[in-house]
């Protein structure tokens, strides 16, 4: 320890409060997920597996060494996963021009084409779900200007279905994916597409040869960052899906419920965080080879 | 004139335009609706029968919502205020300073409110929450206010962080030969060249704690509702545009604060 060896001190009321109201209660997650279930909600302080197992799979009624997948369960585990590969795709197909057309800007108007993409980042998720929700249900803009024009008689049930989350989510992450491609594409060396076109490449041929390779740690880094938060949404599938059409997240919420199932709840927060620690390992080796590359 | 030729552009890509364009539109369009509703004289979200501030008198007036903003308000200044001042120190503590063991852990411990989804925090704090409540006997508000407050940390410290990295630090080296204590360069030097970073984190944590729904959600006890948890509430029903009139607000708040931070950490030439 040198001279300063004491500063860190500074950060320990910091880490007080983050441990009393972040990590600790995460720790006390894990904990109950190898619990029993408590009566009346709660948990009995019994070692077990048994959460765990019925993340995945249910027992017969009658008799509990019948073993069979838990339907119920995986569906939603599947829908998230999909509805977030989903909305990725969306918005990487909007935002990979979108960052283009930023990136291209002159440097003064750049930052209010920029400003523009992140303010709805920085405005309330649960705003933007509640314009989104406006234009779809039956008697909002959407329906009502449609059969306004007499294309439909009836309105078009959107609002409660998985397609109204997917829109949703795509809306509300969109600013995700558009950031990072930006960030990639400004250091872009326009030599080298000028350099392709030179050689005779078609626009087509030095899109895919030579900017998409050039910006593919951008177009990662903003896949994970649109699917992070995604596979964990609870709002905005709370307020756009149905019963039918639940997340992930709304089944976590659930389990916690009066006279629900604690530990179980806490298992599939668990394995919600295994799969979103996983994804950041992914974006966190993207970036720190991005570094190694422009250093190389 | 002749036709003109649009000269060749690398940074030209055909349709990329029109899509971007197209992009900006969906973004803005929604919410844009949003705000034209509010304004409606009638009951409807896709009618409009007339201009009328009908519906805003009407959000003033609901005792509900009153009581819910205030609370929305003062829970966000206190964790904003609590977490700026400990993300400073923080980062004081952790900037500019030689490797030592255990950083990487202060920087995950810091950081992870960020990377954990915000509805397994909440679960967790509602456990929590729960235990300390049949333990203590306690119901008030400081739980929430110090669950608001771990959330907004990392989003306090960033940019006092980023703010420190930047500061030249032979400037206090300057002070120190000029005869300064310690304390004296860090209250004549190194503070007065923080307070932008400082005020850029208290800005951000405040729009995100106000911002803040799951967490509120599963701590709040009864009578705790802030302004986004009732507006939760409100959405699942048939709402009037009273609840635009509300959102309207809430934005235009939110939007102050935001550029605000926009142009107090602009980068300068």
């Amino acid at each position: 320890m040198g001279k300063h060896g004491w500063k860190w001190l500074l950060s320990a009321p910091a880490l007080f409060v983050l441990v009393l109201a972040a990590s600790g209660p995460l720790t006390i997650v894990l904990v109950y997920s190898f619990l029993s279930p408590g009566t009346l909600g709660g948990v009995s302080w019994e070692f077990s597996t048994e959460a765990w197992f019925r993340v995945f799979f249910s027992r017969d009624i009658f008799d509990p060494e019948v073993v069979t997948w838990n339907t119920a369960h995986l569906t939603i585990f599947w829908r998230s996963i999909w509805l977030s590969l989903q909305t990725t795709f969306i918005c990487a197909v909007l935002g990979f021009p979108t960052a283009w057309f930023v990136a291209t800007r002159s440097p003064h108007n750049r930052a209010f084409w920029l400003f523009l993409i992140t303010i709805p980042f920085w405005t309330n998720l649960l705003i933007r779900t509640f314009a989104i929700q406006e234009l779809i249900r039956n008697s909002g803009t959407i329906n009502s200007l449609l059969m306004w024009m007499g294309a439909i008689e009836e309105p078009i049930q959107m609002l409660y279905t998985d397609f109204a989350v997917l829109v949703g989510m795509a809306y509300v992450f969109l600013p995700l994916m558009v950031l990072p491609l930006y960030a990639a594409m400004d250091k872009l060396d326009f030599r080298l597409v000028e350099a392709g076109y030179d050689l005779y490449a078609s626009r087509w041929r030095v899109l895919r040869h030579v900017i998409l390779p050039l910006v593919k740690p951008g177009f990662i880094a903003g896949s994970i960052l649109v699917f992070i938060p995604a596979i964990g949404a609870y709002v905005t599938p709370r307020i756009l899906g149905g019963g039918r059409t639940m997340m992930m997240g709304n089944l976590i919420g659930l389990q916690f419920g009066q006279g629900q199932n604690w530990p179980l709840g806490a298992a599939m927060s668990m394995l919600l965080l295994i799969i979103v620690v996983g994804a950041l390992m992914m974006y966190l080796r993207v970036v720190n080879q991005g570094g190694g590359e422009r250093r190389g | 004139m002749s036709a003109v030729v649009k000269p060749f552009s690398v940074r030209r890509l055909p349709g990329f335009g029109a899509i971007a364009i197209l992009t900006f539109v969906l973004l803005y369009l929604p919410i844009v609706i949003l705000v034209f509703y509010s304004f409606n004289a009638g009951q409807s979200q896709s009618n409009f029968e007339g201009f009328s501030l009908r519906w805003y008198a009407a959000a003033f007036a609901n005792e509900q919502v009153q009581e819910v903003s205030v609370r929305s308000l003062w829970l966000a200044a206190a964790a904003a205020g609590i977490a700026t001042v400990l993300a400073t120190l923080a980062a004081l503590g952790t900037t500019r300073v030689a490797r030592f063991p255990g950083q990487t852990m202060i920087y995950a411990l810091i950081n992870q409110p960020l990377m954990v989804p915000e509805v397994v925090t909440g679960i967790a704090l509602l456990i929590f929450v729960a235990f300390l409540k049949v333990q203590t006997g306690y119901t008030g508000m400081g739980y929430l206010v110090a669950s608001h407050t771990a959330f907004c940390i990392p989003f306090a410290y960033l940019p006092i962080r980023a703010r420190l990295e930047t500061l030249d630090p032979t400037l206090e080296s300057a002070a120190a030969d000029l005869y300064a204590s310690p304390v004296q360069a860090f209250r004549f030097i190194t503070l007065p060249l923080l307070v932008p970073g400082i005020l850029a984190g208290f800005m951000l944590s405040f729009v995100i704690s106000l911002d803040t729904v799951v967490i509120t959600e599963f701590v709040k006890s009864a009578g705790q509702d802030t302004l986004p948890t009732y507006m939760l509430g409100q959405l699942r029903r048939v709402v009037t545009p009273e609840m635009n009139a509300i959102a309207t607000l809430f934005l235009a708040l939110s939007l102050v604060i935001v550029t605000a931070f926009f142009l107090l950490t602009r980068k300068r030439g």
